[in-house]
C-alpha cells in the first residue's frame, strides 16, 4: 500500500538541518531568549474578542512581564512599548488544543500491555517536530499532548506551549496538573488492528475493558493503603518499617485517586461513557475530560452530572463503527445540557484550523459567536485546570494571543501573529519576508550538494544513481496502526 | 408507472410546506418554482440583485431581474437570501465507502492492477447516509472515483481502478442519480515507496531507492504496454468492426480513453509522478485531468503548457515535506491559477466531503480570487468533466442544480435554506439531523 503524501528530499533532509540554522541565526519571531525580559507590547486599536467579558471595537492590550497589563478603550504607550498596529485586526486568545499529538519523538502507543502508565509523554518531547511552528501559525498557544488510544489505561500526559525555538524542557505548561490518557471501545480491544495469526490480547471486548481499568484500580487501590500505613507508622515514631515496594505503573494511578493527575479518556459510544463515569465513581476519582466522546449528546446528562469536561470534533464522523453515529451538533446540545464543551484536533493539521471548527457550531446547534470561541480558548482550559493563566483575555493572565485579519469564526480568517508570554512566536509578514532567503540558501545548497557528487563521480568512485535522484523519504512518523487512514488524517490510527 | 409515481410524489409536496421533509429524504416532486427577489450568483456574470430563478422541468427555464412568474409555480421569496449553482465536489467516494474502517461497507478498491471495465455506478449505494449529509452542505452534484484513497485493508495497488461516476446527490436509483456513468477512467500513477507498511508483520518496511526506482519503473512500463495493448485492441475493434475478434471486456473499456473521448483522471500528488504522468499522457495523446496534485506548483510550467486541468485535494491538510512553508497548500490554488491552470478543489473522501466549500475559502483567504474559489467548486469541475452544458452555473437550459442560501456557501456558518436537484425541491433532512432532534428532545433523567 501507499504511504502518501510522503515525501521528504534526501537532499531536502540534510538541507533542512543546514536551513534550520539559519532560523536560529535569524528566527526574529522566537529569538527572544527566554532569560530576557519579555519586551513591553502594545496592541493598538483591535477588535478584542476578551472571551470572558464581551467585544470590545477599538481597543488596546497592554503587555508586560509577559502578561496582560491592561485592556480596554486607548491606552497610553509605555515610552519603551513595541506598538503593534492591529487596525482591523481581532485578537483572541491563544488557540488551546485539548487533544494534541504533536512535539512527540516517535510512535504515540506503547502497544505492549493494556496498562501502560508507566510511560510519559515528558520524556519523549521534541521540540524540534515541525507541527508545533505549524500549529502556532493557526494560532494555537498551549496543547494537551497525549498518549494514543492503544490502551486501556495509556500514558502520562503533559500540558505544552508552543513555544518554538525553546528547548524540549522549556515547553511544559508551568503549573499544568499533568493527565494521564485513558481509552475505551474499538481502539483498546483491537477491533481495526488486528494483524492475522497474531495472539489475541486482552481486553477484546467493552467488557474487558472495564474490567482492565477496575483491575488496574483496585491493584492501586491496595498500593496506595500499602503506602498510607507505612506513612502513618512512620509518622508515628516506627523504626526500621519496610516501605512497600515503588511501582511505577501504579504510582501515576495513585495520583489520579487523590485528585493531583487528570483522566483524559478517549470514548466513543453512549455504553461506555457511562461504564468509565460509574468506574470512577465506584474509585472516587473525576474524569476531568472525555475526548472524542462523539454520541456525548446521548447521555449529556449523565456527563453534566458527573462534573466531567467534553472534547469532541467538529464534524467528523463515519471513518469507524463507533464513529457512525457523530453528529456536528454534539458539541452544542452537550453545551446546551450544560457539559463544559471543547473542540479539539487529534491531529497536528486539524489543529491550524481550530477557530474555524469551533465555528462550526453556530451553524450546527446555534451556539452563539462567544460560546463558539469559548469552545477552543476558555473551555479548554478550564478543562485543563489552566483558566486562571489563560483562555481569556484579561488583566493578569499570559499574554497569550492570536491576531487574525479577519473574524475568527470564519474560513477566511488568517493568523498574523501569535503571542505566548508576551513574546512573538509567529510573524506572518517576518516569515513571508524571510522566505527568498531560505529558498535561495536552499538552491545553494542543493547546488553544493550536486557539485560535490559529481567531483565524486569523478573521482571514479563507484556512486550509485541514488544519491543524485533520491527524492524521496518517507514522513517522520510512521502511521501508528491503521493501515491507510482517511485522506488528510496521518497518524491517527491510534490516536482517534 | 413512472407517471403515476410522480404524480403521488406531487401530491405530497402541495399537503406539505417548504423545505426539510423527514419521511422523504428524497426529492419530493416534478413541479415548476419561481425563487424570487434573490441576489442570483450565476457566475457567469455579474450578481443579480432582486432577481428571480424560472425552474420548470428540471431545467433554469429563465433567470434575471423582473423576470415574470409562471402561472401555478410555487414561489420561494429569498428576500434577503442568495442563489448559486449547487456545489459540485471533483472527486469523492460517495456510496462507495460508508464506514471507512469496515471493509464489508467499503467498494472502493477492487484487487488487481488493471481494471478499467469497473464502473462506480454500479456499486453506489443510493442510500448511503453520506449523501444526504453531504447535500445539506449545499453539494448537488459529486464524482465518484474508484480507487480514489481510504482504509483499504487489502493494500491493492490499482493501476487502472476503474471509471468514474458523476452522479446527482438524490434519486432512489443509481440510474435516477446518474448524470454520466463513465466520466473518467481513473488512474492511480505509480509512486517510488521507499516505505511501505507490511501486513504480515504489522510495521513498516524500509526499502533502499534503487530497489524502490526499479519497482516504479516497472509499474510505469506495465502501465504503458496496458495502453499499448488496449490501443491495438481499440484499432482492431475499428477495423474489424469486432468481427471475428476476441473480445477483451477490460481492453474495450480502454478504447474511449484511446479514442479521447474519456480523461483519465490521474492520481499524482509528487512532482516526479505529476511529470511522469503528464509527459506519459502527452505522449500517448491522451486527455488527462491531474488529482491530488499536492506538488503541482513545482511542475506548474509543465502544466500550463499541456493545458492540464487540475483537483486538488484539501487544502487543511498538512503540507508534506517539513521544509515546505506552512501554508503551502493554501496558496497552491492561486499560484496554480495565476499561471494559467484551471482548477478544481475535491474532498477526495465521503465523511469530509462537506468540507469542500471549507477548502475553497481558504485558497480564497489565501490570494485565491473570490469568484475562482467559487468556480472551482462548481463552473470548472463541470467543464472538466465535459458536464457544463448542463451544470455549473445560473443560466437558462442548465439543469436546476441550485442552492439558496442566508450567505457565502463557501463560509463555515452559512446555512443552505433550500435545494434543487434537477428542479426539485430536496430535503437537507438526514441521519445527522435526525438524531440531533431525537436527542434534543431527550427527557430529563430522574435522578
Amino acid at each position: 500500500m501507499k504511504l502518501r503524501p510522503s515525501t521528504l528530499c534526501f537532499a531536502a533532509a540534510f538541507l533542512f538541518a543546514a536551513v534550520g540554522v539559519l532560523n536560529a541565526n535569524e528566527k526574529p519571531a522566537s529569538s527572544a531568549s527566554m532569560d530576557a525580559p519579555a519586551p513591553v507590547i502594545l496592541i493598538r486599536n483591535a477588535t478584542i474578542l476578551t472571551v470572558s467579558h464581551g467585544t470590545i471595537d477599538k481597543g488596546d492590550i497592554l503587555i508586560k512581564d509577559g502578561k496582560i497589563a491592561a485592556v480596554g478603550g486607548t491606552l497610553k504607550a509605555p515610552a519603551n512599548a513595541v506598538v503593534i498596529d492591529a487596525t482591523g485586526q481581532f485578537v483572541t486568545p491563544g488557540i488551546i488544543d485539548c487533544h494534541s499529538h504533536i512535539a512527540v519523538d516517535g510512535s504515540v502507543n506503547e502497544g505492549s500491555v493494556s496498562v501502560s502508565s508507566m510511560v510519559n509523554i515528558l520524556d519523549v518531547l521534541n521540540s524540534d517536530d515541525v507541527a508545533i511552528y505549524r500549529d502556532l501559525a493557526g494560532g494555537v498557544t498551549t496543547a494537551n499532548v497525549l498518549h494514543g488510544s492503544a490502551n486501556s489505561i495509556g500514558g502520562q500526559t503533559v500540558v505544552i506551549k508552543l513555544r518554538w525555538g525553546q528547548p524540549a524542557a522549556s515547553l511544559p505548561f508551568e503549573g499544568a496538573l499533568p493527565g494521564i490518557k485513558f481509552a475505551l471501545g474499538e481502539n483498546p480491544k483491537r477491533s481495526n488492528f488486528r494483524v492475522n495469526g497474531a495472539p489475541e490480547r486482552y481486553p477484546a471486548t467493552r467488557m474487558g475493558v472495564e474490567e482492565t481499568i477496575r483491575g488496574a484500580f483496585t491493584e492501586a487501590r491496595d498500593y496506595k493503603k500499602s503506602w498510607d500505613d507505612y506513612n502513618k507508622r512512620i509518622a508515628a515514631g516506627e523504626k526500621n518499617v519496610i516501605p512497600p515496594r515503588r511501582n511505577l505503573k501504579l504510582d501515576p494511578l495513585v495520583e489520579v485517586l487523590e485528585g493531583k493527575r487528570y483522566v483524559h479518556a478517549h470514548c466513543y459510544r453512549e455504553d461506555e461513557i457511562l461504564m468509565l463515569l460509574r468506574v470512577a465513581k465506584e474509585f472516587g476519582f473525576r474524569v476531568q475530560t472525555l475526548q472524542h466522546v462523539l454520541e456525548g449528546y446521548k447521555v449529556a446528562d449523565e456527563i453534566a452530572a458527573a462534573g466531567t469536561g467534553a472534547s469532541t470534533f467538529s464534524d467528523w464522523w463515519a471513518y469507524k463503527v463507533e464513529a457512525y453515529d457523530a453528529i456536528p451538533y454534539n458539541a452544542a446540545l452537550m453545551t446546551r445540557r450544560g457539559v463544559l464543551v471543547s473542540i479539539n484536533s487529534d491531529d497536528a493539521a486539524e489543529a491550524t484550523h481550530l477557530n474555524q471548527e469551533a465555528a462550526k457550531s453556530i451553524r450546527y446547534g446555534g451556539l452563539t459567536h462567544d460560546e463558539a470561541l469559548k469552545l477552543v480558548t476558555l473551555n479548554p482550559a478550564i478543562q485543563l485546570g489552566i483558566e486562571k493563566r489563560v483562555g481569556s483575555i484579561d488583566v493578569g493572565k499570559d499574554a497569550d494571543l492570536a491576531i487574525y485579519n479577519h473574524d475568527p469564526l470564519s474560513a477566511y480568517a488568517v493568523v498574523q501573529k501569535t503571542l505566548i508570554d508576551g513574546r512573538v512566536y509567529f510573524d506572518r509578514e517576518k516569515e513571508q519576508a524571510a522566505r527568498p532567503a531560505l529558498e535561495k540558501e536552499r538552491k545553494d545548497l542543493l547546488e553544493k550538494a550536486k557539485k560535490k557528487q559529481d567531483e565524486e563521480k569523478k573521482a571514479g568512485a563507484k556512486k550509485p544513481e541514488e544519491k543524485k535522484t533520491g527524492e524521496k523519504k518517507p514522513e517522520e512518523k510512521k502511521p501508528e496502526e491503521m493501515p491507510k487512514p482517511p485522506q488528510g488524517e496521518a497518524d491517527l490510527g491510534g490516536a482517534r | 408507472m413512472k407517471r403515476l409515481y410522480l404524480n403521488f410524489l406531487c401530491g405530497t409536496l402541495l399537503l406539505s410546506s417548504f423545505g426539510a421533509r423527514a419521511d422523504h429524504a428524497q426529492t419530493t416532486g416534478a413541479a415548476d418554482y419561481a425563487i424570487t427577489h434573490a441576489k442570483i450568483f450565476t457566475l457567469a456574470g455579474p450578481p443579480i440583485e432582486d432577481g428571480t430563478v424560472v425552474i420548470h422541468d428540471g431545467k433554469i427555464a429563465a433567470v434575471g431581474a423582473g423576470v415574470p412568474i409562471p402561472a401555478g409555480a410555487q414561489v420561494i421569496d429569498a428576500k434577503g437570501l442568495q442563489v448559486y449553482p449547487g456545489l459540485f465536489d471533483a472527486v469523492t467516494q460517495m456510496g462507495l465507502s460508508e464506514i471507512g474502517a469496515v471493509s464489508a461497507s467499503v467498494d472502493t478498491t477492487e484487487t488487481g492492477s488493471f481494471n478499467p471495465d469497473l464502473i462506480a455506478a454500479t456499486a453506489i449505494l443510493p442510500s448511503s447516509a453520506h449523501i444526504p449529509v453531504t447535500r445539506a452542505s449545499g453539494i448537488t452534484e459529486v464524482i465518484a472515483a474508484p480507487a480514489s484513497g481510504g482504509f483499504d485493508s487489502r493494500g491493492a495497488t490499482n493501476l487502472v481502478g476503474g471509471q468514474a461516476s458523476a452522479i446527482h446527490l438524490a434519486g432512489w436509483t443509481a440510474e435516477e442519480m446518474l448524470i454520466s456513468k463513465r466520466a473518467a477512467m481513473v488512474v492511480d500513477w505509480p509512486e517510488i515507496e521507499l516505505r511501505s507498511f507490511d501486513f504480515a508483520t504489522f510495521s513498516v518496511k524500509e526499502k533502499p531507492f534503487t530497489d524502490a526506482k526499479k519497482e516504479y519503473d516497472k509499474q510505469v512500463s506495465e502501465l504503458a504496454d496496458y495502453i499499448e495493448q488496449a490501443r491495438h485492441y481499440a484499432q482492431a475493434l475499428q477495423g474489424s468492426n469486432g468481427a471475428g475478434m476476441q473480445r477483451d471486456v477490460r481492453l474495450e473499456a480502454l478504447a474511449p480513453v484511446i479514442r479521447g473521448e474519456m480523461p483519465l483522471l490521474v492520481f499524482a500528488d509528487q512532482a516526479r509522478q505529476i511529470r511522469d504522468a503528464v509527459e506519459f499522457c502527452d505522449k500517448q495523446k491522451l486527455k488527462i485531468i491531474l488529482a491530488g496534485a499536492t506538488e503541482a506548483w513545482k511542475e506548474k510550467d509543465l502544466l500550463r503548457s499541456k493545458s492540464v486541468p487540475v483537483i486538488l485535494r484539501p487544502t487543511l491538510g498538512e503540507p508534506p515535506e517539513e521544509d515546505d512553508a506552512y501554508d503551502r497548500l493554501l496558496t497552491q490554488p492561486e499560484e496554480l491559477r495565476a499561471a494559467g491552470i484551471k482548477i478544481a478543489f475535491g474532498s477526495f473522501d465521503n465523511s469530509f466531503a462537506r468540507r469542500l466549500g471549507q477548502d475553497a475559502a481558504n485558497a480564497v483567504a489565501h490570494g485565491l480570487p473570490y469568484e475562482e474559489g467559487l468556480k472551482a467548486v462548481t463552473l470548472y469541475p463541470a467543464q472538466m468533466f465535459g458536464l457544463d452544458a448542463q451544470l455549473g452555473t445560473v443560466e437558462t437550459g442548465k439543469t436546476a442544480n441550485l442552492i439558496v442560501t442566508n450567505g457565502d456557501p463557501l463560509d463555515v456558518t452559512t446555512d443552505i435554506r433550500y435545494l434543487f436537484i434537477k428542479g426539485q425541491l430536496t430535503s437537507m433532512d438526514n441521519k445527522q439531523k435526525a438524531l440531533y432532534e431525537k436527542y434534543l428532545n431527550r427527557p430529563k433523567p430522574a435522578h
